[in-house]
């Protein structure tokens, strides 16, 4: 049994839009190429080039389609990565300590020295967030690039997490969720950033913004073009008109 | 045990990396700017150029994994001779010495005997400016890269109209656009540039509006989806048109200023002259000014012109404004949406709102920028009025055989909005807009040993400039530009193998390709290609004699070459991103990039082009010896530097001249490669505010693009809505004209070659094949690439093919059940997934996943060879025959687009088996990797980890 902290002086996490996200796995990759040479062992990939490929990944994106009653079927893009819970179950319930919350920023990380690759946290983890690698038999999981975010051989601007840097189309926001002013809690706050499986009682600190209503119709609004009759004196009557008007 | 008191201390500041080498991506089209991280020699990490106007510091998937590329298994090694049969793969290594003198013993035979006899087609090829250059010095006609099989449509309707298209030649004002249309896009083309767009548009609240048959991707995120059964979105333009057109909601000041709109057309049914412009003396197109009732040259007249009425001509003929009879045209009650919506499947109600809707958003909205500019007529204008709707459009409308004119339906409701380069609308990129006559025409004009006079690829401007013998046979091995396709102006790459095989109209010595895999994923049925390719004479000689091959990897097509002469990776490389090519410039600037070897290669491979080099130099060739006849050109960099297409016009437009300040034109810089790469691996230079917009008619930029060296004198673009080459075409096919075309041709002419975008259906129905069944390329895989690359492959390993609900209820289909699909060509069988948010007639799969057993170093059983298929086997490079003995082509009549997206299918059930024992039919022999099989297992980077 491992402890969380009481409290954590910043809750570092990301914030996911599912409004804009393609679901073009940038992120998936630009982490596996991170990582693969960053923090901890490297990110392996079994039967690389055979006929059951599986590797090591630390984000992942699922698509699900959805139905809705009064409307066309759509596509969500989901991606997927370990969400730095308040209350991680991952951390509680693993045996060596290697499994633990930081105190600074809250991310959750695997200490691989301690790890025994018990595969206990990944069972315990309702999002399916770690990865147990083969090849090092040690836990893997997002570290919030930690190794990149107060990194000094970066650039100040490059001290993000990988996949939030690459994002194409900016979906994905990296923040202090523990300050209300920051920038990303006030995208949850004016977005209605929800957290995933609530119930579950983990207290995610990362948070979704979930896609807005699609097929709104309602925005037309009254306009001339919305009145189908043709003008008055027919398309040649309105065109003298029009004519006469631009001089 | 653990709290917060005793922590394990992180190193979080850990080092990156030695060096940061700022290159050029090459994962697929796009171009985007990219840090190299080099450490240790090897590459660490890679990432997008934050300073680079492509990508702004992202990257998608596929750039991400360029490392799995970089050190793919698949790698060619050494040049290699067949020693097998073609189809085997099995190679011989051979020196480059022998290697390149195989190859001019071929090439210089061809040259000196019938240079026509050559056959140099490129695929994906990002350096069209020099292999088309080395072609026309060789002197064969037969040359093209891949675009009539891509998105010539696209291009030429673009190029023909307004002076430019999608993609390289613009992009939405992402900044400023208040209503978005995105027609026919899966995630290519251009990748990055649009995820950045529409993340703009999202962060506006701008509404975005997805017309695709399937919901995926862009169209996932799109406000509103508009499931358009495919082939039929011209039609559903077309009705977008009627309604805009019956509620008076066109920019009738645009029209006038910016288009042909007042041009008067020749009224003389079965006359010579019918549907063309009437003309003044010397030639100028006539308007009628409706204040004084006179005659006069339409660029004079300007907005006075009357937009409608008849005119009689001084010579007594009748003719009308092209307005009335566009007008005229598309009040038809044929385009109205509830007529139109049983064969688009748009329901009449979302196409009179989105009608009313952009109406609504282009001159209600309206923007205003207080920014003074003068017109090309000298007037002074103090602001730039925008009307805020854009467009985006691609390969799902243009690989149709009516792509032409539903590319040219599109442009034509983007020029009534009054929407092209106007603040919020659609912006050209330099050097573009271009009209057609600042083209060339093609060239085919060949002799023994001589070069070409001009370049291969054009823009006709009626039936003269048709590449045709006197008899009327075409006079390229792909016919393009002959009365099959008369406007073909990206050339037909589909077309080389089948006509060389069927020597149609002529038989070749040598086939040359490069980068494009014409055994496999870029060949409409692969199956009869690989057969073409392997198929011998009586003698025992192969029918198609000799075929060399460049490319970088064990693709399926190295197994059919006889000669390969193996590429270099994207990373060890030369390349420029030239504006005399395919530029990545912006709306706002300028822009041009280079390759350049971030590492240096570990086998025998050297880069392509320094190979073509190489060659022309061995070869005598005019520009590639000095005048002593030693090679003029060390390799591609030094060409880059050096070679000047004419005085001061080089292949990039940075750091010219002795000091190295001109831009555009300039004296040749050695240094200049070196400057590219000092300068993050790209150049670019912005466009003077009051240059920005109404690029076509701003005299500003018009000015600024001759100083710049884009064309020699102002090219102003007068927009095309009525296209009289097209007319031209249809006066030849009644019979006018020196030049007419055959009989067999002369109705689908006259009725494909409208100079009004029209409508005709795409495929014809048959009730034996009541389906659709198109692919969509992936965000995370290009072309065959992918399957090489350990990353993306466990991303799309396998494609099954996704069925609308209602087709699954119908067939019994269920996820995981296996199906046949069949075409009148020819039937696959393929595992099946149900889906719902997609067009309930059409089946789609993503593209080129199937691989052949034994290509790019994949293991047996790899699932892209089990359960990966490829749709390509249910189409034919040729329609059904007509029992006419002809060979109708499967593709645009205009111009040769290949039409993939014309697929009609059946669908049924296959056997009971679980879907683990099946494997995808048809199944293709195995062929000998030449580079072995990847390892195993792969943990990159771990060196460094820990």
């Amino acid at each position: 049994m491992t402890s969380l902290p009481a409290q954590t002086q910043r809750k570092l996490g990301l914030v996911i839009d599912l409004d804009t996200c393609v679901g073009c796995h940038a992120c998936v990759v630009n982490c596996k190429e991170w990582n693969t040479g960053g923090y901890g062992a490297s990110l392996s990939d079994q039967d690389a080039y055979g006929a059951g490929p599986t590797g090591t990944w630390l984000n992942r994106v699922h698509s699900y389609e959805i139905s809705p009653p009064d409307g066309p079927a759509q596509i969500v893009h989901f991606p997927r990565s370990c969400l730095h819970c308040e209350d991680a179950p991952c951390v509680t319930v693993c045996p060596t300590g290697a499994s633990y919350k930081r105190v600074d920023d809250g991310i959750v990380l695997v200490n691989e020295d301690w790890c025994i690759g018990c595969g206990l946290c990944a069972w315990s983890c309702p999002y399916g967030a770690r990865e147990l690698d083969a090849a090092a038999g040690v836990m893997k999981k997002c570290t919030l690039c930690v190794d990149r975010i107060y990194n000094e051989n970066l650039p100040e601007i490059d001290r993000e997490p990988a996949c939030v840097r690459t994002c194409p189309s900016r979906a994905r926001h990296f923040g202090d969720l523990g300050d209300p002013d920051s920038h990303v809690s006030r995208l949850v706050a004016s977005r209605g950033g929800m957290d995933l499986m609530a119930e579950q009682g983990t207290k995610p600190v990362n948070k979704y913004l979930p896609p807005r209503a699609k097929q709104k119709t309602e925005q037309t609004g009254t306009t001339r073009t919305t009145n189908h009759e043709p003008p008055a004196g027919g398309f040649l009557g309105w065109l003298d008109n029009a004519l006469e008007k631009l001089g | 045990m653990s709290d917060g008191a005793s922590q394990p201390s992180v190193d979080t500041s850990p080092k990156v990396s030695d060096e940061i080498r700022k290159t050029t991506c090459y994962m697929c089209a796009c171009r985007c700017g990219i840090d190299v991280h080099m450490r240790d020699g090897k590459i660490r990490y890679i990432e997008g150029n934050r300073d680079h106007p492509i990508n702004r510091g992202v990257l998608c998937a596929k750039g991400s994994a360029g490392i799995m590329q970089h050190y793919a298994p698949s790698r060619l090694q050494n040049p290699l001779v067949r020693v097998g049969e073609r189809g085997e793969g099995k190679f011989k290594a051979i020196s480059w010495e022998d290697a390149l003198e195989k190859a001019i013993a071929w090439l210089a035979t061809v040259r000196a005997r019938d240079p026509k006899k050559l056959a140099f087609f490129t695929g994906r090829d990002q350096s069209q400016s020099l292999t088309s250059w080395w072609a026309q010095q060789y002197g064969t006609p037969n040359y093209a890269a891949h675009g009539g099989f891509c998105s010539v449509n696209m291009a030429a309707a673009g190029i023909y109209t307004m002076g430019g298209s999608f993609w390289e030649f613009g992009q939405p004002d992402w900044d400023r656009t208040k209503m978005f249309m995105i027609f026919g896009v899966a995630e290519d083309h251009d990748s990055n540039p649009i995820k950045l767009g529409l993340s703009k548009l999202k962060e506006r609240g701008v509404k975005i509006v997805g017309v695709n048959p399937v919901r995926t991707g862009y169209n996932a995120i799109a406000d509103e989806w508009v499931p358009v059964t495919p082939g039929t979105d011209g039609l559903f333009v077309l009705s977008l048109v009627h309604e805009l057109l019956k509620a008076g909601t066109i920019d009738l000041d645009y029209l006038l200023r910016y288009t042909n709109a007042g041009w008067l057309v020749i009224e003389d049914e079965g006359g010579e002259d019918h549907g063309l412009f009437a003309h003044d003396v010397i030639g100028k197109p006539l308007a009628m000014n409706r204040k004084t009732n006179e005659l006069a040259p339409a660029d004079t007249v300007r907005r006075d012109a009357a937009l409608r009425g008849q005119v009689t001509l001084d010579d007594g003929r009748k003719a009308r404004p092209v307005f009335e009879l566009l007008a005229e045209k598309y009040s038809d009650p044929q385009y109205a949406p509830s007529a139109t919506a049983s064969q688009t499947g748009i329901a009449a109600e979302q196409t009179e709102r989105l009608a009313a809707e952009l109406a609504r958003v282009a001159f209600e909205e309206e923007i205003i920028i207080n920014q003074p500019w003068t017109d090309m007529t000298g007037e002074r204008h103090e602001t730039m009025v925008g009307r805020p709707v854009s467009f985006h459009a691609m390969r799902g409308i243009s690989a149709h055989s009516n792509g032409f004119q539903t590319c040219r339906a599109l442009h034509l409701l983007q020029i009534l909005l009054g929407s092209i380069e106007c603040p919020g609308g659609f912006r050209f990129k330099p050097p573009y807009p271009k009209p057609s006559e600042a083209h060339p025409t093609p060239n085919a004009d060949f002799s023994p040993n001589q070069s070409l006079p001009g370049p291969h690829l054009g823009y006709p401007r009626g039936p003269e400039d048709l590449l045709i013998e006197d008899d009327g046979s075409p006079q390229r091995i792909d016919k393009a530009f002959s009365w099959d396709n008369p406007m073909s102006v990206h050339g037909l790459m589909h077309t080389v193998i089948s006509n060389a095989y069927h020597g149609d109209p002529y038989p070749i010595e040598v086939l040359f390709l490069y980068m494009a895999n014409m055994s496999w994923n870029s060949s409409m049925d692969p199956k009869g290609m690989m057969e073409m390719l392997t198929a011998k004479n009586d003698d025992g000689s192969y029918v198609i004699p000799k075929i060399i091959y460049s490319d970088a990897y064990s693709s399926e097509m190295v197994a059919y070459a006889d000669l390969i002469l193996p590429d270099t990776t994207y990373l060890e490389r030369h390349d420029c991103i030239s504006m005399l090519d395919r530029p990545i410039c912006e709306p706002t600037a300028a822009a041009d990039s280079i390759r350049w070897p971030v590492v240096e290669p570990d086998r025998d491979v050297r880069g392509f082009q320094s190979v073509l080099l190489d060659l022309g130099a061995r070869l005598g060739l005019d520009g590639m010896v000095d005048k002593s006849g030693d090679p003029a050109f060390a390799d591609y960099a030094d060409y880059i530097a050096r070679h000047e297409r004419k005085p001061g016009i080089g292949p990039l437009a940075g750091f010219r001249g002795e000091d190295k300040s001109e831009r555009g034109r300039g004296t040749p810089n050695p240094e200049q490669v070196q400057d590219y790469i000092d300068n993050g691996g790209f150049w670019i230079e912005h466009i003077p505010d009051d240059a920005l917009f109404f690029k076509h008619a701003n005299a500003g930029y018009q000015a600024w693009a001759v100083s710049m060296g884009f064309y020699d004198k102002p090219s102003p673009v007068t927009f095309q809505l009525y296209l009289e080459p097209m007319a031209k075409f249809q006066r030849a096919a009644e019979g006018f004209g020196e030049q007419v075309p055959p009989q067999h041709l002369r109705q689908q002419i006259l009725d494909a070659f409208d100079p009004l975008p029209i409508w005709y259906p795409s495929s014809e129905v048959d009730p034996e094949y009541p389906l659709h069944a198109i692919t969509q390329r992936p965000a995370a895989m290009y072309h065959s690439w992918g399957g090489q690359n350990a990353w993306l492959r466990q991303i799309h390993g396998r494609n099954p093919l996704y069925v609308p609900g209602k087709v699954c209820d119908e067939a019994g289909l269920k996820d995981g059940d296996w199906a046949w699909v069949i075409s009148r060509h020819g039937r696959i069988k393929v595992p099946v997934m149900r889906m719902e948010a997609v067009n309930d007639k059409t089946l789609w799969t993503w593209n080129a996943i199937g691989k052949r057993k034994g290509a790019w170093a994949l293991k047996p059983g790899a699932p892209e060879t089990t359960k990966g298929f490829l749709l390509n086997h249910l189409i034919s490079d040729l329609l059904p025959s007509r029992g006419d003995g002809m060979r109708w082509s499967n593709s645009d009549p205009i111009t040769g687009q290949g039409a993939w997206y014309d697929l009609r299918v059946r669908i049924e059930k296959a056997g009971d088996e679980s879907s683990e024992n099946q494997e995808s039919e048809p199944t293709t022999e195995p062929q000998t990797s030449p580079v072995g099989e990847g390892p195993g297992d792969v943990a990159y980077g771990k060196e460094w980890s820990k």
